[in-house]
């Protein structure tokens, strides 16, 4: 401890501690304990907290599996469905996001450089300067009724009336999957342009096929990008609430919409952070699944 | 094996137009749209070109008051997230290696963690904190911007700190010694040798932080109370009914962001250029002069010619008057209507003629609607098109309908375009059949609560 | 410039964690010395230097600066200045902005530190360098920038860390010879480290020898070349053929050592060595190259004669060198060759391997040393 105000000098040193404790102190650990901490309490006005009224339970939790109690049904399967469908989806934009961008990554990170390849990287990046609601705007107005889609359909024939896109949740996936294409795209482009050619070179000299190439050499290589890319978007896609809100048909609720509603019309705060808090250990158990899984670890993700 | 390979180069040709057409096709079509006088954003049919859709966004209150918001979060989210940032990329290289990772899972986390528990964790606490210190509701602790920078601070700071700890990695601690060597106190070597080396990466960092900040949404939507950002305003408008001067919005941005990667492109590109010439560093960042900037440097043309572009078509626009390409298309769709009309009337006389021939067991009108038209030209409807709330007030104010006629406002030019396109996505108009279906299957005491169709209602703040 | 100030470093051992760098270091540096610590890489001699100016803390001990206790200390508070390996000079800054740092962490005004910095300049001899960037000099030139930079700061002691190591050798003799003219011109201390033996003998005052944390020898150039104190001296510096043996006999500050392979030969008695050599002990016998001449009669009695064979020969320039291989080479794996450098006068000349040849030496020209580690390679 000496040492570190030896390196640091006095003022420096305190400076550097104060600025870390302060971001890692109030603003990363407490409010997450603190959002813990709520959601095991009642709904109770600000008179009434720290009252004979405050106590900890879980029903704020068993809410969510169960339903109010009464509920005809056993178990609140509304909410429940909500949930499993947001994880489902997500999975989904991640699978078609990481098939769609594989082959983009794979021809960036091998082609040599120079002004070809860096005009792509810049076309790739421009896009996300746009706002992200700007971007789910956009899909909203192709996607819909007289947007280009539809009208292109009906010119050639293909259909007679307009598809009504943002109810079959059809522009809702398009446009997550649109998202977080650069964050899918950076990693494996990364870790696909550390990877020697001479290798693919000598595979293909040898005889391999492509699919061969891919699945022995380069997937393998590329493990940590193509991880750190899935779970990122995963956890955008579960964790997203723009898009929902604005590309959402009716029957596309997503879980963090339910979250926001108890925020505001629902006025139940607790039971909002423990919907929170069961989103946040639902993608911390992910990213260690993931983590475990691939067999890499935190040092890898970063940008 | 020649065809193979060309077979191949085609294909991944053929895949990079389609991927960068999904990528960059939205974006187009959507500024397109800002140029049509249409009042939904559309590209077909197109109707007139105009300019119109800039000055509705100029007098828009709300996204201009979004916009100021949205500066002022990101000024002070820089700050904040530029210092944290650093002072967590500072004391990384110094902690015990057993810390160590411990210390970087914690300070990434934030990245990881979903925007809307940033946001939750974030109101909650500072609301308790608040609670225990006794303050008021009017406390700054409540406050909106304070908030929401906290918040977005969070995490932006992880972001910074990683940028900073890549350009750490390369800074030689021998000058550090030397600095303290010849006397510097550590604030003394931390200003004058560490910060100008860090300076490229916390112009990198603070632009960085800043588009972060202001295109943030999870977050900021629990935490900005009374001062809603651009980003919150705008998805406030999926209810209020989307006009095209979003669209104008989307475009503004894109051509900034297309104008500053040029100017970005364009420096590399010199100070890439100079290097390879044997010029010394310092000679780079200085001045050059102006003719030299365009040799070997494409960018540098592109960019010329984007500038140059955007003044002719500024110019145009100021003299450009879309009113009287308006005024022959509204006789246009007018004479259109008219002949659908009578042709309607038309058919109408024959099927009652058939009615009167055949009995009324026959006639089985649809319960809704009279006409194929629907129940578009009853009076009450005309209004419910666009959304709940009336489109801005100012475009109201500025056409006045100069057609009384007994068709209510069908021709006036505001209600001429919600007739073909507007009917069916507007949540107004669909929104009553699709929650009598929703309410009955969610037999819920909280009600409709949670009906899709209310989601909209959603009010801002608390 | 201020007169000269001492350092003193006393019972200093240094250690990071149980790792001993620097093992019982005990140094008296007068003022205004040319002082220099010679050694190979990783035996510590960079360690003492950091203790000294500031950047380490000694475990156990002290180092006194001008008498001061120096314990607490850190480097901005220390009358040191150092000139770092890879010199350190600031990349953003310019060369008149580099050598006046240290006035300008004081708070000196920009015409005072343009004006120092144009004296200093002219006494480097680089007036016209003023507006450039570290990046655009040479390495002479940057090398003499930092010494600029180091003794604007106007310290006591000016320390060096192997300043000379990345330049070529023309450069290398012509900075030795500048450097030292520098130092009796400023009249301050300077502690200089090197692993190269020319720099340390030809610009110092005093020499220390060290071996993996230990100090051998400190002594004049001189005598740790001529009269070394422990066998890794003898062969750390300069070039000396070792010959191994056990004491046969001791008298009038002479040995006579039954050698392993070159027969039975005398030496003297080295005159600084701590640990006195008894009759029957391991012993080791250095003979420099330049110290042999040819035999004019091969005497085999005598014991200040090795003949050997001729392996090869080589023209160096000022000298012819003969490797040569003893006898009894085969039987014994002491395997060294033995060299002998005969000065080009115009008479030597490249000798046939093979050729079987008597080397002469005198006594008093060999020493016998307590056989103990030698300077690999």
């Amino acid at each position: 401890m000496k040492d570190y105000f030896r390196t640091n000098g006095q003022v420096m040193g305190w400076g550097l501690l104060l600025a870390v404790g302060f971001w890692v102190i109030l603003l990363i650990v407490l409010p997450q304990i603190s959002m813990l901490d709520f959601s095991f309490r009642n709904n109770l006005p600000p008179p009434e907290m720290g009252g004979p009224k405050d106590v900890y339970k879980i029903a704020n939790y068993k809410y969510l599996v169960f339903g109010a109690p009464g509920n005809e049904d056993g178990y609140n399967r509304v909410d429940l469905l909500v949930f499993l469908r947001t994880l489902l989806a997500a999975a989904a934009v991640t699978i078609f996001d990481l098939v769609l961008c594989y082959p983009i990554a794979y021809f960036l990170g091998q082609s040599p450089g120079g002004g070809f390849t860096r005009v792509l990287v810049l076309l790739l990046i421009i896009p996300y300067w746009i706002n992200e609601i700007l971007r789910a705007f956009a899909f909203r107005i192709i996607f819909g009724d007289t947007g280009v889609i539809n009208e292109f359909m009906m010119l050639f024939g293909l259909i007679d009336r307009p598809i009504d896109f943002i109810r079959e949740n059809i522009a809702l996936y398009a446009g997550l999957g649109y998202a977080y294409i650069l964050l899918m795209i950076f990693p494996m482009y990364n870790v696909i342009e550390s990877l020697d050619r001479n290798q693919i070179e000598a595979a293909r000299d040898m005889g391999a096929s492509w699919w061969m190439i891919h699945r022995r050499i380069v997937i393998p290589f590329a493990k940590p990008g193509i991880s750190s890319g899935c779970t990122m978007v995963f956890m955008l896609s579960a964790g997203a609430l723009a898009a929902p809100q604005i590309l959402g048909g009716p029957s596309s609720l997503w879980f963090t919409q339910l979250i926001y509603q108890w925020f505001n019309t629902g006025g139940n705060w607790t039971q909002g952070s423990a919907y929170a808090v069961v989103l946040l250990l639902t993608c911390i158990v992910i990213v260690l699944a993931v983590m475990r899984l691939f067999k890499v670890n935190m040092g890898d993700i970063g940008k | 094996m020649r065809s193979q390979s060309l077979l191949i180069r085609i294909g991944v040709a053929f895949y990079l137009v389609l991927f960068f057409s999904y990528l960059l096709g939205p974006l187009i079509l959507m500024s397109i749209t800002g140029f049509n006088s249409s009042s939904f954003p559309q590209v077909t049919p197109w109707e007139v070109l105009s300019f119109e859709w800039f000055s509705v966004l100029y007098n828009d209150d709300r996204i201009i008051n979004g916009l100021k918001n949205s500066v002022i979060v990101g000024f002070f989210t820089v700050i904040l997230s530029l210092i944290m940032g650093l002072a967590g990329a500072l004391m990384l290289t110094q902690i015990w290696r057993k810390l160590r990772s411990t210390f970087y899972t914690v300070i990434i986390a934030p990245i990881l963690v979903p925007g809307v528990v940033i946001g939750i964790s974030t109101l909650v606490f500072w609301d308790r904190i608040n609670v225990m210190l006794g303050l008021s509701d009017d406390s700054f602790l409540h406050n909106g911007i304070v908030l929401t920078v906290l918040g977005q601070s969070t995490f932006i700071a992880s972001y910074c700190m990683l940028v900073f700890v890549a350009r750490l990695q390369r800074y030689d601690t021998g000058l550090s010694e030397a600095a303290l060597d010849l006397g510097a106190t550590h604030v003394q070597t931390f200003r004058k040798i560490q910060l100008p080396f860090l300076m490229p990466a916390i112009g990198s960092a603070a632009v960085l932080a800043f588009l972060a900040s202001f295109e943030n949404y999870n977050t900021t939507t629990f935490t900005f109370q009374k001062y809603p950002t651009l980003t919150i305003e705008l998805v406030q408008k999926v209810r209020y009914g989307i006009n095209p001067s979003i669209s104008v919005l989307a475009f503004i941005i894109v051509s900034l962001t297309i104008f500053f990667a040029l100017v970005h492109e364009v420096r590399t590109r010199r100070a890439q250029l100079a290097v390879a010439n044997g010029a010394p560093v310092g000679a780079v960042s200085g001045g050059g002069k102006l003719t030299n900037v365009f040799a070997g440097n494409p960018a540098a043309v592109v960019l010329a010619l984007f500038i140059a572009t955007a003044l002719a078509v500024f110019a145009y626009a100021q003299v450009y008057d879309p009113e009287p390409a308006k005024a022959v298309l509204l006789k246009k769709k007018r004479a259109d209507q008219q002949k659908r009309i009578k042709a309607l009337q038309e058919r109408l006389r024959q099927q009652r003629l058939r009615e009167q021939m055949s009995g009324p067991k026959a006639l089985k009108p649809p319960k809704k609607s009279l006409t194929p038209f629907g129940n578009v030209f009853a009076p009450k409807n005309l209004n419910q098109v666009g959304g709940k709330r009336k489109p801005e007030p100012v475009s109201k104010k500025k056409r006045k309908s100069p057609f009384p006629s007994p068709f209510g406002n069908v021709f006036a030019p505001t209600n001429l375009d919600k007739v073909g396109g507007g009917k069916n996505k507007q949540p107004g108009a669909g929104r009553t059949t699709r929650e009598k279906r929703t309410k009955r299957k969610h037999r819920s005491p909280f009600g409709n609560v949670f009906d899709p169709g209310n989601l909209k209602k959603v009010q801002p703040g608390k | 410039m201020s007169a000269g100030v001492g350092v003193d470093l006393q019972d200093m051992w240094i250690k990071f964690g149980d790792y001993v760098a620097v093992r019982d270091a005990n140094v008296n540096i007068a003022g205004g010395e040319f002082f220099s610590f010679l050694g190979g890489s990783g035996c510590g001699k960079t360690t003492i230097l950091r203790a000294v100016s500031g950047f380490l803390e000694p475990a156990e001990g002290k180092v006194l600066i001008g008498g001061q206790d120096m314990a607490g200390k850190g480097p901005n508070e220390r009358p040191t200045a150092l000139i770092f390996q890879n010199l350190a000079l600031f990349p953003l800054m310019k060369v008149w902005e580099n050598i006046t740092f240290s006035m300008e962490v004081r708070g000196a005004s920009k015409a005072e530190r343009q004006k120092r910095a144009d004296e200093l300049l002219d006494m480097i001899a680089l007036p016209d360098q003023r507006d450039k960037y570290p990046s655009e000099l040479s390495g002479g030139q940057k090398q003499r920038v930092a010494i600029a930079r180091a003794l604007c700061a106007q310290p006591d002691v000016l320390l060096l860390d192997e300043p000379l190591s990345a330049l070529y050798l023309k450069l290398r003799q012509h900075m030795r010879t500048e450097l030292r003219e520098i130092q009796q011109r400023v009249g301050i201390t300077f502690i200089y480290i090197t692993h190269d033996q020319g720099e340390a003998l030809t610009m110092s005052d005093s020499v220390a020898v060290m071996r993996t944390a230990v100090i051998d020898q400190i002594a004049d150039g001189r005598s740790i070349y001529d009269d070394p104190a422990t066998s890794f001296v003898a062969s750390f510096v300069g070039e000396n053929n070792m010959f191994g043996g056990k004491v046969k006999s001791i008298a009038d500050g002479q040995v006579i050592i039954e050698t392993n392979r070159t027969g039975t030969l005398r030496a003297r008695l080295s005159g600084t060595c701590k640990t006195p050599l008894k009759v029957g002990d391991k012993a080791m016998m250095f003979i420099r190259p330049e110290t042999f001449k040819i035999a004019d009669q091969k005497d085999d009695a005598s014991d200040t004669q090795i003949t050997a064979h001729v392996r090869h020969s080589e023209f160096e320039g000022q000298s012819y060198n003969v490797f040569l291989e003893s006898y009894r080479l085969l039987e014994d794996a002491d395997g060294k060759e033995i060299k002998m450098a005969l000065t080009n006068r115009g008479e030597a000349r490249l000798y046939e391997p093979g050729t079987e040849m008597t080397l002469q030496y005198e006594a008093a020209q060999a020493v016998a040393l307590p056989a103990g580690a030698v300077a690999t390679e």
